[in-house]
């Protein structure tokens, strides 16, 4: 930490002071500009604008989100909230930043129930879901750059990829399966 | 959808939220298991046109859990799948970051880390295996998909022209 004098999650007695309020308005900001990719307009506003956190401590708290289960930038703004405003501040920042986007989601869902079923809508919808799965695959080889160049993460890969892909086992039998052995393998320094 | 249906959906997103390390992307391929292999609530076409509308909508990635829902069973769906996501894994998130504050450097959070990225790669490949299954039925779907993949990996471009290009072509009869 770059603060040792200030924890993660207990609010702050010293450092700016958050209303719960201030909280709720951010996160509405992050969430609404965040068109593909939360991340940079969550450190856009919780860093340079508001000044809330250091550039360190805001890659303290990503990578702890990402380890956890859930939205990576969601855990980071239940962190920054509870730090701030405690719970009231950790819950304002939960309904900022999912309350529009559910809206805004819902909307379209009900215009897509209403004229989906319109051929040119159908096709234009077939063109975005071809460029939606390139989209996300592209991100997948992004994210492929990190792995070290050894062969048991990429078995790893491989197995999860099988597993739930092309043989389409349930992805709880799955996770308890490989999560357990590859977290012990990594503890161990096998790899 | 009946009372006990959306108990099962409830339980089941509450085992997603839990699962979703390193985001909701990973979850694709067992939420299209569930909801149109093994109950029938979508098509696996009518699935693939939920994810990319959630593309297009902001916020987190997870919307298109929200949408899913929302399309199986109206409000109570959206709810079902998308409130198990806030206060269990929230919750699980304070208490690790109090962890965290007192042993920043603990070497299993580094264990963790390595051990399931390999795993979290895996799983989002999958995920853009099952929807390119779904979505993409000759070579000029295939060949949309390579092109999106690789301007959005070598250009600076948002994202979302290149899904609003996706449109276009689609409704030029070009896919």
């Amino acid at each position: 930490m770059a603060t040792p004098s200030r924890s993660d999650t207990v609010p702050a007695s010293d450092g700016p002071h958050v209303s719960a309020w201030a909280l709720f308005l951010t996160c509405s900001r992050i969430t609404l500009s965040a068109f593909g990719g939360l991340q940079f307009w969550a450190r856009r506003a919780l860093v340079e604008r508001q000044r809330w956190l250091t550039e360190q401590e805001f890659v303290d708290l990503l990578t702890l989100g990402q380890l956890l289960p859930g939205p990576n930038v969601l855990n980071v703004t239940v962190m920054v909230g509870y730090r701030f405003a405690g719970w009231a501040g950790a819950a304002a920042a939960v309904a900022g930043l999912l309350g529009w986007p559910c809206l805004v989601v819902i909307g379209l869902g009900m215009l897509h129930q209403r004229y989906g079923a319109l051929p040119c809508v159908q096709h234009a919808l077939t063109g975005m879901s071809a460029v939606a799965v390139g989209l996300l695959l592209a991100s997948v080889i992004k994210m492929a750059t990190v792995l070290p160049r050894q062969w048991r993460p990429w078995l790893f890969a491989g197995l999860a990829f099988v597993g739930v892909g092309v043989v389409r086992w349930p992805l709880l039998w799955v996770m308890g399966v490989l999560a357990p052995w590859a977290i012990t393998l990594a503890w161990k320094g096998k790899d | 959808m009946d009372r006990p249906a959306l108990g099962a959906l409830v339980l089941q997103s509450l085992v997603w939220a839990f699962l979703a390390i390193g985001g909701a992307p990973t979850l694709l391929p067992d939420i299209h298991r569930y909801v149109v292999e093994v109950h029938h609530w979508m098509t696996s076409t009518q699935f693939a046109e939920v994810y990319a509308l959630a593309q297009v909508a902001p916020g987190p990635n997870i919307m298109y859990v929200t949408l899913i829902g929302w399309q199986v069973a109206g409000w109570a769906g959206a709810a079902a799948t998308t409130l198990p996501w806030l206060v269990p894994t929230s919750t699980l998130t304070l208490l690790v970051g109090h962890l965290h504050a007192r042993h920043p450097q603990a070497a299993l959070g580094h264990a963790i880390r390595r051990g399931l990225t390999p795993i979290t790669l895996g799983l989002m490949f999958a995920s853009g295996w099952t929807l390119m299954r779904t979505v993409d039925h000759d070579w000029r779907g295939f060949l949309l998909t390579l092109l999106a993949g690789v301007l959005v990996l070598r250009t600076p471009w948002n994202p979302l022209w290149l899904i609003a290009a996706g449109a276009l072509a689609g409704l030029a009869g070009l896919v």
